[in-house]
């Protein structure tokens, strides 16, 4: 009996000391955390996508805190979350919301579908968009093009990004799409534009990247800009310059006129969403933030 | 018989063109100049639209120390200055050169008098390699590196010995099989100058033993030069590469990237190399022209042509039968490191050793499964690496892995996709993570 007791004691008494050493250690090295970043943390998607341009997500509330700090969260932004996150977050950390962001999404520039843009050689080597621009061409005419294998599809977190099999391209949800910019950094050929539209998801793009003269242009697409200026002489917004050949429409001067559709000779200008077959295109519903929301939801 | 130590694989040889004389391939209408045909800074332009040129006359200055210029092989007058369609598909800046009769310089030595090192001996080393830079010569065994930087390795370096690579392991490929039967002594010569430049006094060549009458020949015509010894090694491929070389022919082992193998004492180049240092040397001529191998299975006369750089494959192919119906790839270069071409109007470059048609059948790759861990790659890798774990490193990004498995020292041969029993794109991988590694490595200095 006595046995017990006196272990009782010595476990007791130990546990005791070793306690009390704890809670003074703990208390007197406790790291200091502003609590802030848990509130921020907990308010941010939580997607780490980097589409922020921080690491993830718990980078970007810390940076959100820092900014807070100097009084303001200008230059901050959550893809994901878009507008609606960043005014939670600003009335969290005592800020008065920030200004109105553009809607942005991702565009794939380039329409040369099987149809458009035949293949003129096999490809057989690793099936990965960077091998094949690196190692050839791919298997069309056309350096500039999509090369179909998909690494975009692949790095997409939102389902957005689906490959058309019938096209050989990939087609971005409107919807679904939160513009963080994964797709574009694995395109290698520099396809996949982060653009600004409309509160109704759409604006006009030019949908080629081929650098070429006119006539190679032409030859290795049928939807290839050739750079002929057309549709700058019919923009009365001054929204269309040319460069190296191909035509860029400035989405923030665009009024979405519709003219320089009509004016492409080669139909690579197109409205966003519209070339879509009728059954994938969900542009019409999705023409509030609250559809977008609920969208995001249901994924 | 020598060999190197680590891995290696036996290609089925298929030398078809072996027993050709080497031809004249025919002048082209348009010759074309691509500015980047060697690694380094592209060169510069320094002729315009209108100029006449000469045969052997400098159209494109270095455009760097690590870099060449670039001599016209044709007379007549320059088109354009504009972009071409490289053998890889993108577009590239080169000279347009309308070709109208044949004038040479006259500078150009045109006699088949051979000369020797001892009828000059005024020439010193920095002679010798100014030479060679003036004349644009880079190693023409492919991978194009400016001669005149190599015969300069960097100060702390004690080179021992010249190394004449005449390994040619790349099946089909005939072209330094037949220059050192028909150029022997130019390229002893040549050996000799290259000797000269980095001061030494010991020179290999290497040949690979299905060449008997190559390494022959040589032996004899060796004696008349001394230090000079030739080499015979057994086959397997990749013994052209440099570090393999070395360790075949000295024994020693080059270290991992950064490390030149002038730090192990020796200087490796190619018997193009040596041939066209010979005729820069002692007859005054740039490098405008090269032995060209072009060859196939169902090609009509495989054959190997003395062509101009510049000159479009489609007329050197024509000359040897034309296209044959059942092409399936054609590839610049042997088929264990070439590359496919996209079109057949690219220019032949100072790099091109070959033409290769393949028929439909041999072209088409197999259908890749998956990994079934046998370990062959391993065995096969030369340098010693685990292709399989690169591979798939590269396929998941994880490039810390890769840097940490010496992915940098990939000599990019194919052995380990040429000995994939599952037909994996291993290679495909490797190269990317190669150089998606090296550039980061890059970034951090």
């Amino acid at each position: 009996m006595d046995t017990i007791i006196l272990a009782i004691c010595v476990l007791g008494g130990a546990g005791l000391v070793l306690a009390s050493v704890l809670y003074v250690v703990s208390r007197r090295f406790a790291v200091q955390e502003d609590p802030r970043l848990d509130t921020v943390n907990d308010l941010l998607p939580g997607a780490n996508c980097g589409g922020c341009g921080f690491p993830g997500c718990s980078a970007m509330a810390a940076a959100c805190v820092k900014a807070a700090d100097k009084g303001s969260l200008e230059g901050l932004s959550c893809p994901v979350g878009g507008k609606a996150v960043m005014d939670q977050v600003a009335a969290a950390l005592g800020l008065e919301a920030a200004a109105e962001d553009t809607t942005r999404i991702a565009v794939v520039r380039c329409n040369g579908s099987c149809e458009n843009r035949p293949h003129v050689r096999i490809y057989d080597g690793a099936p990965t968009c960077r091998i094949a621009h690196a190692t050839s061409m791919g298997a069309t005419a056309c350096a500039y093009g999509c090369l179909g294998c998909g690494d975009c599809v692949a790095k997409c977190q939102f389902g957005a990004l689906t490959l058309n099999t019938e096209t050989g391209l990939p087609e971005v949800d409107p919807g679904s799409c939160t513009a963080c910019g994964a797709c574009a950094k694995a395109c290698p050929r520099n396809l996949i534009e982060i653009r600004s539209v409309t509160n109704e998801l759409t604006g006009m793009v030019v949908k080629c990247r081929n650098k070429d003269k006119g006539i190679l242009a032409k030859n290795e697409c049928d939807v290839s800009c050739i750079g002929c200026r057309l549709c700058m002489k019919q923009c009365e917004s001054n929204a269309i310059t040319v460069e190296d050949n191909l035509a860029y429409i400035d989405a923030a001067a665009c009024t979405l006129c519709g003219k320089c559709e009509q004016a492409c000779p080669r139909k690579s200008i197109h409205k966003i969403g519209e070339w879509s077959t009728p059954q994938e295109a969900p542009v019409e519903e999705n023409t509030t933030q609250e559809t977008l929301t609920t969208k995001n939801n249901t994924q | 018989m020598k060999t190197f130590k680590i891995g290696g694989v036996h290609p089925q040889e298929n030398k078809l063109s072996a027993s050709e004389p080497i031809r004249q391939a025919p002048l082209p209408q348009v010759a074309v100049f691509p500015l980047g045909q060697h690694i380094g800074a592209p060169a510069k332009p320094i002729v315009s639209k209108g100029d006449v040129v000469k045969v052997g006359q400098p159209i494109a200055e270095a455009g760097g120390y690590v870099s060449a210029p670039i001599h016209s092989s044709v007379s007549g007058t320059v088109l354009k200055i504009d972009t071409v369609i490289d053998a890889s598909g993108y577009a590239k800046p080169a000279v347009f050169i309308q070709v109208e009769g044949d004038e040479w310089e006259e500078s150009i030595d045109r006699s088949k008098q051979l000369v020797r090192l001892e009828e000059h001996p005024e020439l010193t080393d920095k002679d010798i390699i100014a030479k060679i830079q003036n004349a644009g010569i880079v190693g023409l065994g492919g991978a194009c590196f400016p001669t005149h930087v190599k015969l300069s390795p960097p100060p702390g370096n004690k080179i021992e010995w010249v190394i004449i690579n005449a390994v040619e392991c790349e099946p089909y490929l005939t072209a330094d099989h037949r220059l050192m039967l028909e150029h022997t002594d130019e390229i002893l010569v040549g050996t000799t100058l290259i000797m000269k430049a980095v001061g030494v006094t010991q020179g290999f060549i290497a040949i690979e033993n299905n060449k008997p009458d190559a390494i022959r020949l040589m032996t004899e015509h060796a004696r008349a030069y001394t230090g000079i010894e030739v080499v015979p090694l057994k086959v397997k491929y990749p013994q052209g590469g440099e570090k393999q070389l070395i360790d075949a022919v000295v024994g020693r082992q080059v270290p991992a990237p950064p490390a030149l193998p002038a730090s192990v004492g020796a200087i490796i180049q190619n018997v193009g190399t040596a041939y066209a240092v010979y005729q820069a040397v002692m007859k005054n001529k740039p490098l405008f022209e090269r032995v060209v191998t072009v060859t196939g299975k169902s090609l009509a006369h495989p054959s190997n042509l003395m062509t101009r750089i510049g000159t479009p494959m489609n007329l050197l192919i024509d000359e040897c039968g034309g296209l044959p119906e059942d092409t399936g790839k054609i590839i610049g270069g042997g088929p264990m490191m070439g590359k496919a071409l996209v079109n057949t109007e690219v220019p032949v470059c100072k790099g091109s050793s070959g033409i290769l048609i393949m028929t439909g059948t041999d072209a088409r790759r197999a259908k890749p499964g998956p990994c079934i861990r046998c370990g062959k790659c391993v065995t096969a890798c030369p340098m010693g690496l685990e292709p399989y774990l690169l591979a798939d490193g590269a396929a998941r990004e994880m490039w810390d892995l890769l840097e940490h498995n010496d992915i940098t020292s990939c000599i990019e041969c194919g052995s380990c996709q040429f000995t994939c029993p599952a037909h994996r794109p291993l290679l495909d991988y490797v190269r990317i993570g190669k150089s998606t590694v090296t550039g980061i490595i890059k970034s951090r200095s």
